[in-house]
């Protein structure tokens, strides 16, 4: 991990998930699984944030909110989707207003299921996630390189 | 006086773990009106009883929402049961109420949380989250999921509590109470906390009837309507009930009565564990809900009344499912609230409705 020198900071969206992935996420950060510890912030600006959690699929309302906050992270950054609404709209897969899974919005890096997604499985997924972002960040300095 | 602007808040906001935009109208640092707008996280469940039988149903009740998902499955199986007249047997009405009330408290305590974190007590934030915990704990004891449960079964339960996990469930209710009574000090005594919630977003009785404003939220105004106390299941089996009511009408005044809640639901589940009676807990109804038959229900959830309504057409599906979930009810009596208080404490005034928008967008 030479590349990535600070902890990666989160940024979580709800996109219509119906909060159980939501409060893991939460469940996540806070003492039982306490990521916090590893630095691991939670913030509320995309620009600061190096992963997006997006929990739930998306529909017709907030596919450009989504996208939204996506185009404001700063690259590099890694997208992943938590819980199987996230990944493929799960039990919402024939509701009217669903689209599907965040994936039709967003491109995303990590899928991880479950219903709802246990907090050991975000941190794996996150975890994960961080390699994407290494080799990532790699991709990009050598390209920065190439064009100076 | 200057000019009003109007500042977005949200869908995407630090304070709100769920989407809900506001364009707030402002004159200075003071908001002058509050304009709701939602749907972000409306997915169309209610017309999903069309294609899903009356068992499979069940489980999309309970993903309306993640907080309140105990309590949609239930109201969901009350109000089929009542359609097809199933009788449920004694002992699975109290377990059913038992994890109700366990749910209130993780519902509550969540919220706590999140309260404290709005105003700034990261500390408070994390201890009312590692309370919560215990209680998840026991959901997984007992029923195998942290959030979704899947406990509730159309004529039943799905899982007894035998003798030996309700003295477990009891001894860890105790250890939950001790270290809640730190919490509810801090919360109630401490003047940083005080300071930023006593008098802030003021509803009075009369506004909140007049909206008919519902749960904690109503409570905190001085109408004191609770479901419970219509008796219905296992509730007709306490000693009695008293609605927690406050007066005051301010964010002080609805914390007051989610902290006290939770102490009166650890009192419930300890008065029904001690009667609880052995008669069974039922077994999945093979009926099905005769044509044009209608049944409603109403259920006093974590965060106020949910009403349901369901209509049979004769076959394993419905032809209607309906809800009505307290935080659309609630909505209006948030937006007059945030009318006349400071920019800085929206957040704070949109929290303690403790919205829940899965819930009312569905």
């Amino acid at each position: 991990m030479s590349s990535v020198s600070k902890s990666p900071w989160v940024i979580h969206y709800d996109g219509s998930s119906c909060n159980g992935c939501d409060i893991e996420v939460l469940a996540a950060l806070t003492p039982l699984y306490d990521v916090e510890r590893f630095g691991i912030i939670n913030t509320g600006n995309p620009k600061h944030a190096d992963i997006f959690l997006v929990t739930g699929s998306v529909n017709e309302q907030n596919i450009d909110v989504v996208k939204e906050i996506y185009d404001q992270m700063l690259e590099p950054k890694v997208v992943v989707a938590c819980g199987i609404c996230a990944c493929s709209a799960g039990i919402f897969h024939d509701c009217y207003n669903i689209i599907g899974g965040v994936d039709e919005a967003i491109p995303v890096d990590v899928y991880v299921p479950g219903c709802a997604v246990r907090p050991e499985a975000i941190i794996d997924g996150v975890v994960q996630g961080l390699a994407i972002l290494e080799e990532k960040s790699k991709k990009l300095a050598a390209s920065r390189k190439k064009g100076r | 006086m200057g000019k009003a602007t109007v500042i977005p808040f949200g869908p995407q906001h630090p304070v709100l773990p769920e989407p809900l935009h506001l364009d707030l109208v402002v004159e200075d640092e003071r908001v002058i009106e509050a304009i709701p707008q939602i749907g972000f996280i409306h997915r169309g469940l209610e017309k999903l009883v069309e294609t899903r039988d009356i068992h499979q149903f069940i489980y999309v009740a309970e993903r309306i929402c993640g907080i309140c998902s105990f309590g949609h499955s239930l109201g969901y199986a009350e109000t089929v049961e009542s359609l097809m007249g199933v009788e449920v047997p004694k002992r699975a009405q109290f377990i059913r109420v038992i994890l109700h009330e366990l749910s209130r408290i993780h519902s509550h305590l969540l919220w706590m949380g999140l309260a404290a974190d709005a105003f700034g007590f990261e500390s408070l934030f994390m201890h009312c989250w590692r309370l919560r915990e215990r209680v998840l704990d026991i959901f997984e004891a007992t029923t195998g999921g942290r959030v979704i449960l899947s406990a509730v079964c159309i004529g039943g339960v799905n899982r007894d509590i035998d003798d030996i996990m309700m003295k477990a469930i009891i001894d860890k209710l105790d250890s939950i109470e001790s270290d809640y009574k730190e919490i509810v000090d801090t919360f109630l005594e401490d003047s940083s906390v005080k300071s930023r919630l006593v008098g802030v977003g003021y509803l009075s009785r009369r506004q909140a009837e007049e909206l008919c404003m519902v749960g904690p939220f109503g409570r905190a105004s001085g109408a004191a309507y609770d479901c419970r106390m219509l008796g219905s299941g296992a509730y007709g089996d306490l000693e009695g009930f008293e609605p927690i009511v406050a007066t005051e009408g301010d964010c002080y005044a609805r914390c007051k009565v989610r902290a006290l809640e939770v102490n009166q639901s650890i009192a419930i589940i300890k008065e029904l564990a001690g009667k609880m009676p052995h008669d069974g807990i039922g077994e999945k109804s093979k009926l099905t809900p005769p044509a044009g038959s209608q049944a409603s229900c109403v259920l006093e959830q974590p965060r106020g009344e949910c009403y349901y309504y369901a209509r049979g057409n004769g076959s394993k599906n419905l032809d209607r499912m309906r809800m009505r979930t307290p935080t659309s009810q609630n909505l209006a009596g948030m937006v007059k609230a945030l009318e006349g208080c400071d920019l800085a404490d929206v957040p704070m005034v949109i929290l303690t409705i403790d919205p829940c928008i899965s819930c009312s967008e569905r």
